[in-house]
This record gives C-alpha cells, structure tokens and sequence, in this order.
C-alpha cells in the first residue's frame, strides 16, 4: 500500500534534538552556576533540586525541549527554565506557574527507561535511576522531564524526592497549608461559609423552610459525624439526635417554595430484626413527613446510583484518554475515539446522576412531596445529589456566590470526605475510599451549564479551575474529611509553633490565584439578572404550611393507606414507597421522568426558573474544555467557541463601563468626563482552549491526521464498487 | 402533546408566507427556511388563516385534500387532514393543533402503502413516506373507499414528476424577488477578483458549445502556454474530458488547485505525452519544484479503476509529480453510513449506546477523512506549491476537496454571498450530478447513483464553522435552508447535472435562484459574531474529540432534543449590543446639556465593526 506521506508511525522514533547541546550549557552556564529558584510562597521551602534539566515541549514528538532547574519543594514541584519566558499570560495562577505542579495535583509517575515506561509506586528506587521522569497531573497537564544531562547523582535526587514527596503518605500537618501564611483578602463574591448558626438561619428564611436549628453539636458533644449546626425536621425529639451518632438522622438540606423539603441522612446499619433501628428510622420518616403535608418519599441512593468505587473506576479509565505523551498515541486514540468514551462508563454515570437529581426534582417540584435520600455515610452521593437538585430548582444557586454557598452548605460543611476521595495523603489504606465525586459533580454542573448557558452567571472556566483548586494544598476549603476534623484543626494547639492553628484562605478567596482581571473569566457573559420588574413574590403561591397536619391532610388516597400502616417494618415501608414511580426499573432505563421532562419541555423557558437537563445520546457531552486543554493537537487557532465568548465578555465589560459612568454622570453633573468607552481591543486571536494553553506555541500549520483509514472497516462490496454505473470507457 | 415543537424560547411560529418580521426570530423559519418542519402554530394565528387556506406560493395548487390520521412517532396517532398541492404535502391535526407537517413533495424519496385488506390492527392501513431529509411520516386510512389508493397515486404522480412525465415545481413556481439569483456568480467577474487572467493562465472559450467536454462550464482557465490544440489532446487521455483546469489561485505566491478526472491509464499503463506535459505546464507556472497530485480516492480503489480504463498518474510518466492518496471512499460507501446514521436518529435516538452507534456508522469518520484531505490539499498550496486534485470523474470527491480547501483559503468564499459562489462555481457549474446523486422527482428510490455528497460537504462546512465560529460570515440557518431546497425543487439552483443540460432546459430563465430568495432576507443569514479577517488560513482539526453530530440537522425532528443552537448568544450579543447604544446615547444627551459647545462625544462611542448594522451594509457592497 503506498504511504500516505504523513508518516505518523515512524515520527515517534525521532532522534534526540535540543536548541542547545549539553556542552553549550557547561560552557555557558559555568560562571553563574547557580539553580533558579522559582519565587517561593511564604512558608515554602526547598526541598531538593537539580539543574540542567531537559523539559521536553509538549507539542512536540521530536523531543525537543527547554533546559533549566527542577525543584521540589514542601507545595510543588517546581520547573525553572533557563531561558527568558515571555511573561504574557492572561490567565496566570498566582499559587504555582506553568511548568509547577502542587504537590496533591501530581497523580501518577513514571520512570522512563530507554523505551520503556514503568509506573511508580513508591519512594524506594531500586536498580539504576531512570532517564526520564513522565508526572501526568490531576489538572491533566503531563509532563516529561530528561534527567541525564544533569549528574547522576543530582538525577537520582531529585526523582527520589519528587517521588518522595508526592506519593508517599504523609501527615496531615505536613500538608503546605499549614506552613502557608496568607493574609485574607476580603472576597470578590460573598460565600455564605454555613458554619454558624446565623447562617443557616438565613438560609431557611431565605427558602421559607419550616425546620429546626440544632445547635447543640458545637463541639461535637452530639455526635462527631454530624456538622456543628443543622437543621432536622421540626418533629424530630431532642432525644434522637444522637440515638445513632448522628446516623439516620434526617439532615434539611433545602425548603421548595411549597413547603416541602430535601432532607438527607446517613443510613443506619440494620439487622434484620433490629427492631430499635427499625423503629427509629420509622420514626424518622414519620418526622420527615410532617415537615409537609404528611408525604415522604426515600431512597437509599446506594441502591441505585454507580457507587463510589464505581465512579472512581469509571473516572481512571476516563482520565487516561487524555494524559496523552505523544501525537502518535493522539492520533491512535482517535480512531475508536467514540467507543472509548463510552467504554468509560463516566458519561453514563453523569446521566445517571442528573437523572436521579431530575426525579427528586419532580417528588418536590410537581407532586411537593418531603423527600430523604440516604446513603451509607450521607456525605457522597447525597451531595451530589441534593446540591443538583438545588440547583435545577433554585436560581440563587446559579449565581456565583450562590453556587459557592451551595457548595459551602451541601460539601464543606456538609462534611463531604475531601481528604479520602482525594487522597490528599496518599495513605495505602485509603486507596479503596478514592473517588472523584465532587468531581463528578461539578461534571454534571457543567452538562447543566452548557446545556442552559444564560442560566448561570459563572462560566465553565470557573468550573474548570474549581475542579484544579481542589489539588492546591493551600486551601482550607478541600482539605479535610470532616467538620470535625476541620474545627479540631483550626483550633488545634500544635505542639510545634502557634502556626499550627490553621490560618490558610478559603478557596473562594479567589484572589489568592488570580488576579481581577483573570477572574473575570470567571463571569458567563451570556448571564442575564433577572429583571426587577418582575412583581415579588407573585409567582410563588402562598405556603401552606398554616395548615398543622392532621392525619386528615393526606394529600391523595394512596399516601393516606400507606401512612395508616405505621406499624408495619420499615423495610416494607420503603419497599411500598419505591413501588410507584419513584424507583427506577432495571429494563426501562428512563422513562419515569420523561413525562415530567417533557411537560417541562413545552413550558417557555425561563432560565430564572426550574432547569432541566436533556438527557439523551447527544446531549450529554464531554467536557472539552477542561479535558482537551493541554492537548496540542485539538487546539484550533483562532477558534472554538472561547471566540464568540470572549466577544460577549468584551462587550459586556464596555457596557458595564457605560453604566458606572452614567451612574457616576447622573450623581454628579460634571464635564469632567474623559470621554468615552474603551474600544474594542483589536480582536485578540486566541486558540480554542483559551484561556488554558499559552499562545506562545502558535504553529501556522495545521494538524493532519494520521492513521486515519485503517478504522474504516467498509464492507468490500461497497468500497469496490465503481463510482458509476460502469459506463465502459471506449478507450480501454 | 409533546411534539413538534421549537425551542420554546421561540415564540410560534406563525403560518404566514413572508413576514419578515417573525423569520428573523426563529432561528430556522419553517415556511422559509425548512420546508416541512413541522411546528406550533399559535392559536390566534390559526384565526386568522382558516384551516383549509395553506398559504401557496405563486403558482402552487391545490391538488387533492383528505381525512388522514398522521401516525406521530412522539405523540401517537393523531386525526387530521392532509392537503397535497403540486409542491407539498401539508398535514394539520385537529386534535393537537400545533402539530403540522409541511414537506415539499420532492424531499418524499419512498412511498409505500402499508398493511393490506386482512389487516387487523388500529391504524395498520395506510402510507410510509420516507423523506430525504432524514424522517420518515406514516399515515393511516380507512380500509372503505379507495381512499388510500386516491392518495397513493396522487402522492406518487406529484411526488416523482420527472418519472411521470410532468415538470418539477421550480418550473411552475411564478415566485417573484427583487435580486435575480441567477447573477450571483459569474465566472469572469469571479476569475478576476482571483487576479486571472494573467501572464501564466488564460481563459478560454473552446467549451462556449460544450464540445470539449460535456459536464464543463462553458469558462475554462488553463496555463497560458497550452494551445487550444494541446486541451483537446488531453481531453482525450481524461475520463469524461474532463481535463485539469484552475480552480483556484493563492494571490501571493501563484500556487493553484488544479482539478480534474483520473487519467485513462487501464490495464496497459497507457502514457499520454500531451498530459504529461500539460501537468508539467502547471507545475512551472509558479516554479512549484514537485507538483502535488491529490487522488481522493483509497489507493486499492484506483488501481481497481484501472480495469474499467481509469487509473492514477505512476511514478514513471509523471515524474515532477508526487501522488497522494486522500482514502476517502465513494459514493456508495457514503449513502451507506448516511442510512445508517439514520437509524440511530430516527424516530428515536439510540439512548444507552450513544456513542458507538455513532461510531459504527463512521458518518463522521468520513467527515474527518474528507476534512484533513482538503486541510492537505490547503496546506500544501499555502506553502507555495500548485495541486492537482482528482478522483474517479471529479464531480464528487474532487468538488469536495477544492471547494473546501478554497474555504480554508480565501476568505472571500466564508462571506453570505461567496459562499453563494464557491458552490455556483465548485459544485454547480463544474457539474456535481445532483440529479443523480439526490433524485429529484425520480420514483427509483433505490438507484445506485443516489449518494449524500452534497450533504456531506456541508456538514464539513458546518464543523468548520462550528470550529471558528467568528470566521464565516453566513450562519447555520443558511446552510440549513440549502439542503432543504437541496431537495425542495422550489428553486432551479440545484437542479441537473451540468450546465449543458440547463442551458438545454433553460433553467435560468425558467426557474428561480435559491439565492434570490435568501439575499431578499439576508439578514436572517447573518452571523453576528462575524470578525473580517482577510488574509487568513483556516485550518480545522480534523480529530474526532472536535467532530461532532450536527444535532440541529440530523435531528431536528426530535422534540425530546432541546435544540442547542447558538440562538442564546446571539440574542444575548443583540441585548448588549442594544444596551450599550443605550447607554451611549443618554451619555451624549447628558453631555449635550451640560456643555451645548461641544458638538459630539468623540467617535469612540458608535458602534464598533462588530455591529449588524455595519455589517449588513457591507454585504451591500459589491464585489
């Protein structure tokens, strides 16, 4: 067969080429002979480093590269190049540059040898050191360092301590944001943090919830599992609070404007004939239900959600398609680019998800039914869960702040394991408890967001670098596995220094990474405020929660029959819960919400409403964005829809200016104007992954694919047959 | 019912022929646009225009109307009644009025009755439609009456005039429009806005009577320094005559796509000193070293065509030339993957296995190959070095390749009314056989010359717009409306398979442009994030993490798919845009009251390139 002139398969065994040999470096860098450092954080130290150090270029399968410093230090390792980098970054992270990796970003590394790649597991490197050093990042950046122009020993070193330092366990107090010192900057976007009482006070008000406040767990008397302050049905006794250590214990996560409820709880772990946990969660349920017209409907989400080991197995597989080394392997990955997606399993986990959230959405939304989702811990599934619910149904929820709140409310004081799905420590023990669930979450986020753009005031780059920040070890917000151990931290009396009590920034504290002018990519200019005309209130019926509930306040037959069985188990009374639309079947795989979806469908769209995801084939989608970021081959210069994005920021930021100036017109009536709006910048080209990848690799030429028709397995009889009818041609 | 619907951030849409006003905000006007959608009427419309009055176009008439009940794949069976008229099948139920289908009699590809004497089932009797735009109608009727056999042969004579003798509609419609379409392209206007003639290229006149060859435009540009005498040589060793001529020219460094057919190489290895010089010529005109040679075709396909006398240019007779091969397969293999894509879409779209139905009906596998060949062929020329393309007859592969390379090119062709011309000029007059390859008013549904290239190409075109959504002028609605008069007959554009054969029918004189119409409404067609950037290369990504489905064609006829368009931005770019005019104004207001003196604020604050205003008066200009 003859070539197709693209040689893909032979590029990948190019030879070594450098800008400079290494005896250039000797004889130039001779005199100053001194590593650079990179500007260290206050509280960061360095550990080790090396110099000189190949970085090979991403984009570049001839395995050319920059020379310079590798450093590891107590927050990154940290890469130094000897040349001069233009410093015209738009979206610059103020924390860590470029070539830096935080230390809990870095999720695999290998030791290249000769042409052989091989995972490491731990510190110890036995035999000869290796030649290479690929680290693939949790932000999904990977990057291959050269180690043998440096000496032996300085190589052998340094991937010792990056290994070191990245993949053994550590202590809790060795993580760098207790070195860090940082000055808090008062937030851009208030976050309402929910860990006092007055907050969540707000929060039921602000949701007209009919619940009480439970404020007695201040110092985890109660129960450690439980949050210093929540709020649980008004019916449920003093005396249960802590009949289970806070298990089973229905927790109010959010009020719909009729008076129904979310609640969540933790399931308790029952025998068979334990009639006393039987009892209690009865009880529980009873509680529940008369939150709102006498109506409950549960679900243990462990039953019919992929679990967290599922998730984190869905989510491994996932990941590889795009920690890419080289173009060959792009261009390999991109024949069953489709199946292999698929074979993942992680999109059908997030349409599994969003499908669950659409149903709890309808129990409240079009039946106001109380609804108790439970789970084993309480803190996995039902945080994704309840947050995805909250924000279909409540606008708030879509703002910027309102969206950090909900995150504050559902997951950091919710108590979501931060420190054992990620494995911040990278204890072995903890491998099992690994998953990527506030991920996931924030993947459904997003299919929410593309799916209903004008409906969220952040964008999906916000979303992006949330899902980063949750590896940068200096934020308080990620960093821990429960309340408890978040307050017994900051309040801890290190035996080392005063330091020890934790003074480090919330993630929301934005200003810590970026700058004001990066965070304004935070902004989705397609979000609208909703106009203030609309007349208060008069959209929301009136609460009916006057109405005390008397057994006579069933709200339709079948409830009524179910709850007059309150002496049957509980077991049955889910069993009997679950039988109406409520559980999904095995065999029909979507269908209980289609009519509500639909319903909702021919409704106009109101982006200030109720939002619901499109479920089907096409609509849920890959995250492009920030899992196509890094990858050379699919940046399409000068394009993707960054460039109809940026156009709207840009003409949003000169209305904005034309208002501030018309406001500050209108007050004072004074000529002193220096003129008008900035202009539109000259259109800045940017690459489609903008704002991510630096533009400075800008090649005008384009990408060819290579083994591209080997996948075409056509039917021979079609490939064969001739274009035409055949006419035969006289000249044969 | 759910059914039928537009986005509903769309207000209905309302059966009137030509309101300007209402077209603009749908983002695809059933009646103008999508002939057959199906969609919402409001009520208060439906007042207004009483059932039995379909709004017809000048020169439609009524045929035949009936009782019907519209079998819905989303809603169920629903009564109505049924209008055929000699363009469309116009369908209204009245048990949901919002559900209307509105299908020109040609888009109809199949009709079959379903469900015989002895059928036994509710609705089991009557009429499968299947449509070339991708969906299929069932009818049911009662058995009493001959009814279905009325509709049927009624159905069938209209919808296939061609087979029964009588015109298409684009022969009867009297529709009327200020811009004469046909104008658009005019092949010397066109030639020397590329900078042709000059001293290396000529036009030429020897095909003014189709002699030189039949499926040619009559304007041919070729190297200056080959003689009249030296094209019929060549014509003589090309299949079909189809010789190699210029398509297109890079203004700066004079490389050339160059397009063609194969060579009449055979079984033998014939040589054709005449050709070979004659390519030679192309490669001196601008100094290119080695003259690039694109054979679309898999390279087992064209030592196969060897047999039936075709073939490809050997390394021996042609040696300043290199050959590539593009592997992009043909026609059948494409008519193939488009049925089967079919299957996954409609009426219902594969749910649990998304991802590898797609993939198993490699529709966008071929549109990646078709893709990265003309990025290749793109590449190469803005390098400096002139191509060659071809495939068996280069009507299919061939129009393909250069029109899309010309697209990554030359800006000019990503403008509304260039890309008018590039598929005038490409596609039209260079003969793509679009009678044969769609089929209009033919009853042999199952001819093997019907392939979906045409369609293919501009689902490429939108992947590219979809890739740089600033750079094309036109916007997704325009490239809608084409394929769906691609098979309406209401227009004479897409009609015949070369220009021979419409100078014969007297197309021009006797049918309407598509481009008539849409240049009376040109601002529908506008995308408002459009950036002037002349002299730039557009070079997509030919990966499939960045190829996919184009949801708002393919599936457009599914309400469970909310329609992703890009009609949120747009709308949102048009409040902003109307806010800061806004704002603009009562600064200047402000400014006037308070210092009378000074004229204007300075010019800074009008609008900047960027507003629709300036840009419609741009697509004024002429070229």
């Amino acid at each position: 067969m003859l070539s197709l002139g693209t040689g893909g398969g032979k590029a990948s065994k190019a030879s070594f080429v450098s800008y400079v040999t290494p005896e250039e470096i000797k004889s130039e860098k001779e005199p100053p002979k001194k590593n650079k450092h990179p500007e260290l954080l206050p509280g960061e130290v360095v550990f080790c480093s090396a110099n000189p150090i190949l970085k090979f270029t991403q984009d570049d399968q001839s395995q050319r590269g920059v020379f310079g410093t590798l450093l590891c230090t107590n927050f990154r390792v940290a890469f130094v190049s000897d040349e001069e980098e233009d410093a015209a970054q738009h979206f610059k992270n103020r924390l860590y540059g470029e070539h830096d990796i935080p230390l809990m970003c870095v999720d695999s590394i290998y030791g290249g040898y000769d042409d052989k790649k091989k995972l490491i597991t731990s510190g110890l490197v036995k035999n000869k050191s290796p030649n290479k050093m690929i680290i693939h990042c949790k932000d999904l950046r990977v990057f291959q360092f050269c180690l043998t122009f440096t000496k032996e020993e300085d190589a052998r070193k340094i991937f010792q301590g990056i290994v070191h330092h990245c993949l053994e366990p550590k202590s809790l107090k060795c993580v760098f944001a207790f070195s860090y010192s940082n000055i808090p900057n008062p937030e851009r976007w208030a976050t309402t943090t929910f860990d006092s009482a007055e907050d969540w006070n707000q929060e039921m008000k602000r949701t007209r919830g009919w619940c009480k406040i439970v404020t007695g767990n201040e110092n985890f008397e109660l129960s450690q599992r439980l949050p210093q302050v929540f709020i649980v049905p008004k019916a449920v006794s003093e005396e249960d609070y802590a009949k289970f250590q806070g298990l089973g214990l229905p927790i109010w996560c959010w009020s719909h404007h009729t008076g129904c409820a979310l609640f969540k709880a933790s399931s308790v772990p029952m025998l068979q004939e334990d009639t006393v946990a039987q009892a209690y969660m009865e009880r529980m349920l009873n509680d529940v239900a008369q939150n709102h017209l006498y109506s409950v409907k549960t679900e243990d989400l462990s039953e019919t959600l992929p679990s967290i080991q599922e998730i984190q197995l869905a989510y491994t597989k996932f990941k590889q398609f795009f920690l890419i080394d080289n173009t060959t392997d792009f261009w390999m990955s991109d024949v069953k680019w489709f199946s292999s997606l698929e074979n993942s399993g992680w999109l059908d986990i997030i349409r599994q998800y969003l499908q669950k959230a659409v149903e709890v959405v309808e129990c409240l939304e079009a039946e106001n039914t109380n609804v108790l989702i439970m789970e084993e811990d309480g803190t996995d599934l039902c945080c994704v869960i309840s947050s995805l619910v909250q924000l279909m149904l409540d606008p708030y929820f879509r703002t910027l702040p309102g969206f950090q709140s909900l995150v504050q409310k559902e997951w950091v004081a919710g108590g979501h394991n931060f420190q054992d799905r990620c494995n911040h420590l990278h204890h072995k023990d903890k491998e099992q408890c690994q998953s990527p669930v506030f991920l996931l979450f924030l993947e459904c986020v997003w299919q929410l967001l593309q799916q209903h753009g004008p409906g969220f005031q952040f964008s999906e780059t916000y979303l992006t670098v949330l899902s980063d920040s949750v590896h940068v070890p200096v934020f308080s917000t990620f960093l821990f596995s429960s309340a408890c151990q978040r307050v017994s931290s900051i309040r801890a009396d290190s035996p080392q220094t005063q330091r020890g009590a934790l003074s480090c920034p919330a993630v929301w504290d934005w200003s810590v990474q970026f700058d004001r002018k990066a965070q304004d990519f935070f902004i989705n200019p397609l979000y609208a405020e909703k106009p203030v005309k609309v007349v208060k209130k008069s959209h929301r019926p009136k609460h009916q929660r006057q109405l005390s509930l008397p057994a006579s306040a069933f709200k339709t037959p079948s409830k009524k029959s179910f709850f007059k069985e309150e002496t049957d188990s509980l077991k049955k009374m889910l069993r009997l819960r679950r039988i109406s639309r409520w559980m999904l079947s095995p065999d029909s795989p979507q269908p209980s919400t289609r009519e509500f979806y639909e319903a909702w469908l021919r409704k106009p769209l109101d982006y200030h409403g109720l939002l619901l995801p499109c479920l089907s084939g096409p609509a849920i989608r890959l995250w492009v964005q920030r899992y196509l970021r890094w990858l050379p081959e699919v940046q399409v210069f000068g394009g993707g829809a960054m460039a109809v994005i940026s156009r709207l920021s840009e003409l949003l930021a000169q209305v904005q200016e034309l208002k501030q100036q018309l406001e500050w017109k209108g007050h004072r009536q004074e000529t002193n104007h220096r003129g008008v709006p900035a202009h539109l910048q000259p259109a800045v080209r940017h690459s489609s992954v903008f704002p991510f990848a630096s533009s400075r690799n800008w090649s005008f030429r384009p990408v060819i694919p290579t083994n591209v028709f080997q996948s075409l397995l056509v039917p021979d009889s079609l490939a064969d047959q001739d274009d035409e009818y055949t006419e035969v041609v006289s000249l044969v | 019912c759910s059914t039928q619907r537009q986005t509903p951030t769309h207000p209905p849409s309302v059966p009137c022929r030509r309101s300007a006003a209402h077209c603009s905000r749908l983002p695809f006007n059933p009646l103008d646009s999508g002939p057959g959608c199906s969609r919402w009427a409001s009520r208060e419309s439906l007042r207004l225009e009483p059932l039995a009055d379909v709004a017809l176009l000048p020169g439609e008439e009524r045929v035949t109307d009936k009782d019907i009940i519209y079998i819905c794949p989303f809603a169920g069976a629903l009564k109505g009644k049924v209008f055929i008229t000699n363009y469309r099948l116009y369908f209204r139920s009245n048990d949901d009025p919002s559900v209307i289908l509105d299908v020109p009699l040609s888009t109809i590809g199949r009709v079959e009755k379903m469900g015989g004497a002895s059928s036994r089932g509710e609705n089991s009797y009557g009429l499968d439609i299947t449509c070339k735009d991708m969906r299929n109608l069932r009818f049911a009727l009662k058995q009493e009456g001959h009814s279905r056999r009325d509709i049927f042969e009624l159905l069938f004579r209209y919808a296939f005039p061609v087979s029964h003798g009588l015109q298409l509609f684009a022969f009867l419609s009297q529709e009327k429009y200020e811009e004469n379409g046909w104008n658009i392209y005019e092949p010397v206007d066109e030639y020397r806005r590329q900078g042709l003639p000059n001293d290396k290229w000529r036009i030429t006149f020897i095909n003014e009577k189709y002699e030189l060859c039949d499926t040619y435009p009559t304007k041919l540009v070729v190297p200056y320094k080959a003689s009249d005498e030296d094209l019929r040589r060549v014509a003589t060793f090309r299949s079909r005559s189809r010789i190699p001529v210029l398509s297109w020219i890079h203004r700066e460094n004079q490389a050339v796509i160059v397009r063609c057919s194969q060579p009449l190489v055979g079984m033998s290895g014939k040589r054709n000193k005449d050709d070979e010089r004659y390519l030679d010529v192309i490669r001196e005109a601008n100094g290119t070293p080695k003259l690039t040679i694109y054979d679309a075709r898999p390279n087992v396909n064209a030592v196969a065509n060897k047999a039936t006398g075709g073939g490809y240019e050997g390394d021996d007779a042609y040696q300043n030339a290199e050959l590539v091969f593009l592997d992009i397969h043909n026609i059948h293999v494409m008519r193939e993957s488009l049925r089967k894509l079919k299957d996954i879409v409609y009426p219902n779209v594969e749910e649990a296995h998304w991802l590898s139905s797609l993939e198993s009906t490699h529709w966008l596998e071929h549109i990646k190959l078709v893709l990265s060949g003309a990025i290749q062929v793109a590449d190469k020329v803005s390098s400096g070095s002139s191509v060659v393309v071809h495939c068996s007859d280069g009507w299919d592969r061939t129009a393909q390749l250069t029109s899309l390379a010309m697209l990554m090119l030359d800006s000019h062709y990503r403008t509304l009314r260039g890309f008018q011309v590039l598929l005038e000029k490409e596609w039209i007059s260079f003969g793509h056989k679009f009678t044969s390859r769609i089929g209009h008013g033919d009853k042999n549904h199952a001819d093997q010359e019907r392939s979906p290239i045409f369609l293919q190409f501009i689902d490429c075109v939108w992947q590219m717009t979809k890739q740089f959504p600033t750079a094309f002028e036109f916007n997704e609605r325009l490239l809608v409306v084409i394929l769906d008069h691609l098979y309406s007959c209401r227009f004479g554009t897409f009609l015949f398979n070369c220009e021979s054969v419409r100078d014969a029918n007297a197309l021009r004189s006797k049918t309407v442009s598509l481009w008539s119409m849409i240049n009376a409404d040109s601002s529908s067609y506008v995308n408002p994030f459009y950036t002037v950037e002349s002299s730039r290369v557009l070079y997509p990504v030919a990966s499939m993490r960045h190829l996919e489905l184009w949801v708002m064609y393919y599936i457009r006829w599914n309400p469970r798919i909310r329609q992703q368009s890009q009609s949120p931005m747009e709308q949102r770019y048009r409040e902003l845009l109307a806010l800061r005019d806004q704002y603009v104004k009562k600064l200047e207001e402000l400014q006037m009251s308070e210092d009378p003196s000074s004229p204007h604020l300075t010019n800074n604050s009008t609008p900047s390139a960027t507003s629709p205003r300036q840009r419609i008066t741009h697509l004024h200009t002429p070229f």
